[in-house]
């Protein structure tokens, strides 16, 4: 890995003026390497952090068939770093002109690692920095404990993908604290509307009730308030005090609670393990925001490598090669999805949609098909927009308010379905649907969406630990269930249980003769397509796991 | 239909079939398809049931998708040492108490050329708590797609069979590429031996001594001899010569002058050259009639690969191999890599594989001078459903034989134990009169790799 050179810097410089002049919000500093096929083989499998900290997964080939993606929730090919100064990779035979292009995708990168705030919480340091302080750790300690470091980081890293990476983030972006105290937000939030669940009449009598309180007298009218409360619930008190507590415990996430509550962890000879655990999260951290902004991303860089390098001046004599590549990554494909193509189409579509004034209630509101085509008001906001919408929103958000039906005509977009031609033993693409719902149901079908499993704490009795899967028409990966429990098991030293959902099938009872690769039935039984659902209790003790239907 | 099945087929059914068996039989003569492999799909690698992953969004990385850059493929050596260290620590996994987690699964790649080529890819899986979106049919996968045609038009199709080859097609192919490594069945043999702990043979040398001599006139010897061999002979005179003192200027030498000791004659005689044979030959037999469709095949093959690669290690890579595929007929083929990939033929009579080792095996007399061994990979089925032909002649390799390993990979819908090999074999009582000769091995067609060197410490085990 060596830096490119002070040609190929100056170029990048002139890119950055260039980027910034046309909004773009990045921190001058960056670091740009060569990377030669070697650097990548040893870069990907550490995500291209360069500092990442040894494990020997990292050495293996690794099965991908089953949840590829959503184990692996980052780019093991991805050109730049969300560090500071941000690093970008770079072939070593690229031309200058499709530097150029690359350049602007990287920087426009960087715009968006700095400034969307889904990425507020790697803001503040440097990944790169602290990565390599943790990897001297992680070395330290292999040294002295040998191969059960290795299996602190396995079991860790099996439940790696369960962090709280929205609590950490809702703890930074917490909105401004109001003035009231919690004692009146619970009683007018959650208290009347969840607890007493009072009409609406009676809340707003309480509203009034308590503003006479404050105007009558300002220091003592919430006290005043509250005394009357406590005559009408005298239970008031002892519920806002059990909240309070709970509230505080449930902020955990499992690797969280089981490094403040494991009694295995507190005991003196296994504290070593706690710091290699919060490596492990901190990590995992670090990395939700990229895959869950995937389309976002690529669709601004894309957006910008595009406009910009297309006023660039530098280029001239270069706009057929570039349209050559440029379109290359940027169409969309005939069955599949692209995330270049279709996040920088939405952006252009936004943009556009904005400028006209059409994402606006007075727009919504017409149904003349002809008035809507014409409509223009002429705002101009467009560029605005899509900034506020680099700051604000994720993959998400943005495919879920944005993917209309006017977008989905404008690009001839359809959902492809996939059916089986027996006669001619073939799969057969056709276009299944054409209308926005079913499109941006698609599309959010294929976002990264880790299960969302919790610890509850009044079913974690005698030391054991209760964890439920909350249940999303999903069910969990059955042979991974074992070796995860596993782990947990391990760190928490007592008996875990989990808590699921799995389908009861009733197998077709059919002699077939199997096609290769083919792993449906035959003989569609339509009876056989209703799914049951059964919660069941999965139970790892003394490393041995039981299930029981509840 | 070919003649010779349906004849075959109507005698059968002369005979009385139930209409379960009709319909089995019907089935396997009226397939058409093949089931050869894709080539670069190694076999146990597994179902790739979730195939939506094939194009997701998640699969494209600028580095591959913008720069074209692919990541290299690791080197050998590097490979088989990590291999071992890799093993080394699985192994401490399992004293420590937990379960292994490496599998050296996805092994053959047969060329053309040189059967003991086999790909070792060490490879392992991080478990977490993950979605799973198999569960529901391939059919309800739905995908992106732009550009014009009415709902409901087909748009495009692409072959049912092709589905296995689909990883790492496209963009983001570096990630999907594998980092193999190729080394030879010796290798896979020593790792299979020594970490698996499969067994080592006790007794190799049951047969007669298994060297042969070959004369060659390669020995030297003085004064006489049926060759002389004048280099040498030259050289020596010199060397006699200068200890006389013959030789006074090395400068000029006249050979006219040389004294010739009758001793200085080099000759070279005959002599015995110990040749060393094959120790052991080994019978691959595999069922490819139409049920052995897919994953049965692959799992017997692949198994087959470890059988072997075991065996050559034992006897110090002096193993002989020969392959037969048999459906009502059986024939040899040549090496490993037509044995892997003939495709699908008819119907399913495994006596005829049978016959023919027993064939093969007296009219070149090789029960003399060899260990032999054989196993055979089946799904079970067989037209001869008593075994009234198969028992015969397995009781007449069983009486060469230093081992029979018949291995059945059941269909996942027909489990149960219930195959038609199965039930006469366990009817003729000879796994347990004979548990040193035969040993049957029956398993899921979806086992996995764990679940076939279990098969084969069981098939192969004293």
């Amino acid at each position: 890995m060596e830096l490119i050179d002070q040609h190929t810097k100056k170029i990048m410089e002139g890119c950055k003026r260039r980027a910034l002049d046309a909004g773009l919000q990045f921190q001058d500093e960056t670091l740009e390497y060569i990377v030669s096929n070697r650097d990548l083989l040893e870069l990907s499998p550490k995500v291209m952090i360069p500092t990442l900290y040894d494990y020997w997964v990292h050495d293996v080939e690794v099965l991908k068939e089953k949840g590829r993606y959503e184990l692996y929730p980052s780019n093991p090919y991805e050109t730049v770093i969300n560090t500071r100064p941000a690093i970008s990779f770079y072939n070593d035979n690229n031309p200058d002109w499709m530097n150029v292009m690359i350049f602007y995708h990287v920087l426009a990168h960087i715009d968006f690692f700095q400034n969307n705030l889904y990425f507020r919480h790697t803001w503040d340091y440097d990944f790169t920095g602290s990565a390599l302080s943790d990897k001297r750790m992680i070395a330290k300690l292999r040294s002295e404990k040998g191969h059960w470091l290795d299996y602190i980081i396995e079991f860790s890293r099996g439940v790696d993908n369960l962090v709280g990476y929205h609590d950490e983030l809702s703890r930074l972006n917490r909105p401004a604290r109001t003035n009231q105290s919690k004692k009146l937000d619970f009683y007018f939030d959650v208290f009347l509307q969840s607890n007493k669940k009072v009409k609406i009449t009676e809340y707003i009598k309480e509203v009034k009730r308590y503003n006479d309180c404050i105007q009558h007298s300002k220091e003592l009218g919430e006290k005043v308030f509250f005394s009357e409360v406590l005559k009408k619930h005298p239970e008031f008190d002892t519920i806002f005090n059990k909240k309070l507590k709970e509230k505080t415990d449930q902020k955990l996430d499992l690797l969280q609670y089981l490094m403040t509550h494991s009694e295995f962890l507190a005991k003196e000879k296994n504290n070593w393990m706690k710091p290699v655990m919060e490596v492990v999260r901190k990590t995992s951290l670090f990395f939700q925001p990229q895959i869950r902004t995937k389309i976002m991303n690529e669709g601004w860089a894309s957006y910008w490598h595009e406009t910009l390098f297309l006023q660039d001046d530098r280029i001239e004599g270069h706009e057929v090669d570039f349209a050559r590549t440029h379109s290359g990554v940027t169409s969309m494909p005939r069955v599949g999805l692209n995330p270049y193509a279709l996040g920088m189409r939405l952006f252009y579509y936004i943009e556009q949609l904005v400028d006209k004034g059409k994402y606006s209630i007075g727009f919504k509101q017409i149904s003349d098909a002809k008035k809507r085509e014409q409509f223009d008001a002429q705002t101009g906001q467009g560029k605005d927009f899509i900034f506020k919408l680099r700051d604000n929103f994720n993959d998400f958000m943005f495919i879920n308010t944005f993917v209309d039906q006017d977008f989905v005509n404008q690009y001839k977009l359809f959902v492809a379905g996939r059916r089986l031609n027996q006669t001619k033993g073939v799969w057969e693409y056709y276009v299944q649907s054409r209308s926005a719902d079913s499109y941006r149901q698609m599309l959010l079908d294929t976002l990264y969406h880790p299960p969302y499993i919790e610890i509850d704490q009044d079913k974690s009795k005698n030391s054991d630990l209760y964890l439920v899967h909350r249940f999303e028409g999903k069910p969990l990966v059955k042979e991974f269930i074992a070796n995860t429990m596993l782990g947990i098991e391990y760190l928490w030293g007592a008996p875990v249980r989990l808590e699921t959902s799995e389908v009861i099938q009733a197998a077709p009872v059919q002699a077939r003769i199997p096609i290769p690769g083919l792993t449906m039935p035959l003989d569609e039984d339509p009876s056989a397509k209703e799914l049951k659902w059964q919660r069941v209790v999965y139970t790892m003790k003394d490393r041995k796991l039981s299930k029981e239907n509840i | 239909m070919k003649p010779k099945l349906s004849d075959l087929y109507n005698r059968l059914k002369k005979r009385g079939l139930t209409s379960q068996q009709d319909q089995k039989m019907r089935l396997e003569l009226e397939y058409t398809g093949t089931h050869d492999l894709p080539e670069d799909t190694p076999p146990g690698a597994g179902s790739k049931s979730g195939t939506s992953g094939s194009r997701d969004i998640y699969a494209f990385h600028d580095l591959t998708y913008l720069q074209g850059m692919t990541a290299m493929r690791s080197t050998p050596t590097v490979s088989i040492r990590s291999i071992d260290e890799l093993l080394k620590r699985d192994k401490q996994r399992e004293k420590d108490g937990f379960p292994r987690k490496i599998n050296v699964g996805r092994l053959i790649k047969p060329g053309k050329s040189g059967k003991d080529k086999i790909v070792i890819v060490p490879s392992t899986v991080e478990e977490k708590f993950l979605h799973d979106t198999s569960f529901k049919t391939d059919e309800d996968q739905s995908n992106g797609g732009s550009g014009d045609g009415e709902e409901g038009d087909v748009i495009g199709e692409q072959p049912v069979r092709e589905q296995d080859g689909q990883e790492g097609e496209g963009p983001g192919q570096g990630e999907g590429g594998q980092h193999e490594m190729e080394s030879n069945a010796y290798d896979l043999g020593r790792i299979l031996t020594e970490q698996f702990e499969l067994p080592n043979l006790k007794d190799k040398g049951k047969k007669r001594s298994l060297t042969r001599y070959t004369y060659d006139l390669t020995d030297k010897h003085r004064g006489f001899g049926q060759l002389l061999d004048k280099k040498a002979t030259l050289r020596k005179i010199v060397e006699t010569n200068i200890h006389l003192g013959n030789l006074p200027d090395t400068g000029s030498i006249d050979p006219a002058r040389f004294l010739i000791s009758p001793n200085d004659l080099v000759y070279r005689i005959l002599s015995r050259e110990k040749d060393y044979e094959s120790q052991a030959l080994v019978f691959f037999l595999r069922d490819y009639s139409g049920s052995m469709a897919g994953k049965s095949t692959a799992l017997v093959v692949a198994q087959h690969v470890m059988v072997y690669s075991w065996l050559l290690y034992q006897y110090a890579m002096q193993v002989e191999t020969r392959f037969i595929l048999h459906d009502t007929e059986a024939k040899e083929v040549p090496d490993f890599y037509t044995y892997y990939n003939s495709k699908v033929a008819g119907g399913t009579q495994v006596s005829s594989a049978y016959r023919l080792v027993n064939e093969i095996v007296e009219v070149e007399n090789l029960a003399r001078d060899y260990n032999i061994y054989i196993f055979h990979g089946t799904d079970g089925d067989d037209w001869d459903t008593d075994g009234k032909e198969s028992i015969p002649e397995l009781k007449k390799m069983m009486t060469f034989a230093n081992r029979v390993g018949i291995t059945i990979a059941e269909h996942t819908t027909t489990a149960g134990h219930n195959t038609e090999v199965e039930k006469y074999l366990k009817k003729s009582a000879l796994l347990e009169d004979k548990p040193n000769l035969l040993r049957l091995d029956v398993m899921q067609e979806d086992a996995n790799e764990a679940r076939l060197i279990e098969g084969i410490k069981h098939l192969i085990s004293e």
